[in-house]
């Protein structure tokens, strides 16, 4: 049995398309219900959902064998996993925002809002640049406009809602997009199962393209 | 002593265990202390697991630091040697702060060192310890083998050097071929060192099925001698009957600035991280200034917690709760107990009790005889 764990929302059930045109299909999943596992024996597959930044540590300590989680949490949080496809969905991009108006000025320390630190630290120690994080969980957009910090570090899809709000991207940090990983010891003790999976969903991918 | 093995943890199995297997290759047993001085692995930073070392002043100002690595400890005081091997075996509590939270950790590490002239013997030796460790541990494991030199080769033959060679290796320890293909692409790498670059990335097989993929791909001198040592390992690794445990994969990376040769990690399918690490160390020595060789392995007795015990003994406190009335006669108590014991049970003998205590069988002892009261089984 692989355990797959799947990232709540859009994203997860686009995700889930693809297991299931890969031939790895649940029925079960669609059906209403309060029910949190899906399994299909038939096919050896077992399905959960769970918040998208926390798929990564489910996979890292084994509760599940594979997952999907976007390059963006992969990069916050350096989990100690195998990174095996690029599904090419949930396609967007790390950049950096500000408003439309603002110059950065190198004499003084950047104050910077993010929900992911880490990236932005690394990104901004690669231009040695010294900065003020400031760790958000939501509504990233605000601290620019209210004087919070100078830019954010956020995922930027069309660019819209920055754009709402006076604000605009300045520089692109990295691309995101959905990944498929897995679990280290998994990948050795079911080695032949994950890779199967892993080649069947290549095969969907080569098809889609 | 005589002592049952049901009342031990599977870590402190372990140690027993694997004591007695390094002490059977002669590694003797080395005792370091628990402080060092700091400037010990300042100097030596990345050669740690963890780089936050616990540090505090001693009474005379110097700064100490609680040991987060033995390995150092002890080559520090070996004689430098590369004509003699010393085999040492260690059981040690290492410190470490957490990755999850600030806090830090004590962990307890079993493990070996070989220093001195390393031969192929030497080397086969060690790996197969390892092997017998993981076994001793559970029997579904596996030991992935990797050699620096192989992938150092390869990358040295792609042109790849500086500060692209570490996004490289980073790529190739996480198995992100994807990523790897799209960075070739950029940096210009011919399509035969991608497809090269390839292979080694994905290979993951049995190390006698994974060598003739390797060959295929070999180019220069590097990962020529890389191959020939690994084919070498495996000869006497089938002598040894491990060779099907022995898998290739280099996805397992060491630091280069201390690492070269061989390097290997160990799982057991009951627990999802690795439980066992270790390699080929010439270039530590080398940058302490001496000319011995080294390898070794560590084991990580922490991570055994999560294996299942085998014994029920663990779901029950007691095999027998003797519960006696207030008034009885203490040398009858003595006597049932004796008794109980000499059945080889776990008794906890009192007059009244936790009622969240778990037990096989509840007896009460009054003067008038014992009765059994309850049986879970």
């Amino acid at each position: 049995m692989i355990n797959i764990a799947l990232p709540k929302g859009r994203l997860g059930e686009k995700a889930y398309g693809i297991f299931e045109q890969a031939g790895f299909e649940c029925p079960s999943i669609h059906e209403e219900s309060r029910k949190l596992i899906f399994e299909n024996a038939e096919k050896g597959v077992r399905y959960f959902w769970v918040k998208p930044s926390d798929v990564v540590i489910y996979v890292e300590r084994g509760a599940a064998d594979i997952g999907i989680a976007g390059k963006d949490i992969i990069l916050e949080y350096q989990p100690d996993i195998y990174e095996l496809a690029d599904l090419g969905i949930g396609k967007c991009r790390m950049a950096v925002a500000a408003k439309k108006d603002f110059v950065d000025r190198r004499d003084r320390t950047l104050r910077v809002a993010t929900k992911f630190p880490n990236i932005a630290k690394s990104y901004y120690a690669s231009l040695s640049r010294e900065i003020d994080i400031i760790k958000l969980n939501g509504s990233i957009e605000l601290a620019p406009i209210l004087g919070l910090s100078d830019v954010i570090v956020d995922i930027v899809e069309t660019g819209k809602t920055l754009l709402e709000n006076d604000l605009e991207p300045k520089s692109d940090i990295v691309p995101i997009s959905a990944r498929l990983v897995s679990n280290k010891v998994s990948y050795k003790f079911k080695n032949e199962r994950i890779r199967g999976i892993c080649e069947q969903i290549n095969e969907v991918l080569k098809a889609r393209a | 002593m005589n002592f049952s093995e049901a009342v031990l943890k599977n870590d402190e199995k372990a140690i027993f265990q694997l004591r007695e297997l390094y002490n059977q290759y002669g590694y003797s047993l080395y005792k370091v202390s628990k402080f060092e001085e700091y400037d010990l692995y300042a100097r030596n930073k990345n050669f740690l697991v963890s780089q936050n070392i616990l540090s505090f002043t001693d009474t005379n100002g110097k700064l100490m630091a609680l040991k987060p690595d033995v390995t150092l400890s002890i080559i520090k005081n070996i004689p430098d040697h590369d004509t003699v091997t010393h085999k040492f075996c260690y059981n040690e509590t290492v410190y470490r702060t957490s990755t999850d939270s600030d806090g830090f950790r004590e962990i307890m590490q079993t493990g070996l060192e070989c220093i001195g002239a390393i031969d192929l013997y030497a080397e086969c030796e060690v790996i197969m310890l390892a092997m017998r460790s993981l076994q001793t541990i559970s029997n579904a494991y596996i030991l992935d083998l990797s050699h620096m030199g192989m992938l150092e080769g390869l990358l040295e033959e792609a042109g790849i050097t500086g500060a692209d060679r570490t996004d490289f290796i980073h790529l190739i320890e996480s198995k992100n071929t994807h990523s790897l293909m799209a960075l070739c692409q950029a940096k210009k790498i011919s399509e035969t060192m991608q497809e090269n670059l390839r292979t080694l990335t994905e290979l993951y097989l049995p190390i006698r099925q994974a060598l003739p993929v390797l060959k295929g791909i070999l180019i220069g001198t590097k990962m020529q001698q890389a191959y020939e040592s690994l084919q070498s390992i495996c000869q006497v690794m089938e002598q040894y009957s491990l060779a099907d445990h022995l898998y290739l994969d280099f996805s397992v990376v060491n630091d280069v600035n201390y690492y070269d040769g061989i390097c290997f990690k160990g799982f057991v399918h009951e627990i999802p991280e690795s439980v066992l690490s270790g390699g080929r160390y010439d270039r530590l020595l080398h940058r302490l200034e001496k000319k011995s060789g080294a390898i070794g392995f560590a084991v990580y007795l922490d991570r055994l917690e999560r294996l299942e015990d085998g014994a029920a003994s663990t779901v029950y406190d007691a095999d027998v709760v003797l519960q006696y009335e207030q008034g009885t006669d203490a040398k009858k108590i003595l006597e049932v107990q004796s008794s109980l014991h000499r059945e080889g049970k776990r008794v906890i003998t009192l007059s009244s009790f936790d009622p969240a205590l778990r037990y096989r069988q509840l007896m009460k002892l009054t003067n008038g005889g014992i009765e059994i009261l309850e049986t879970n089984d």
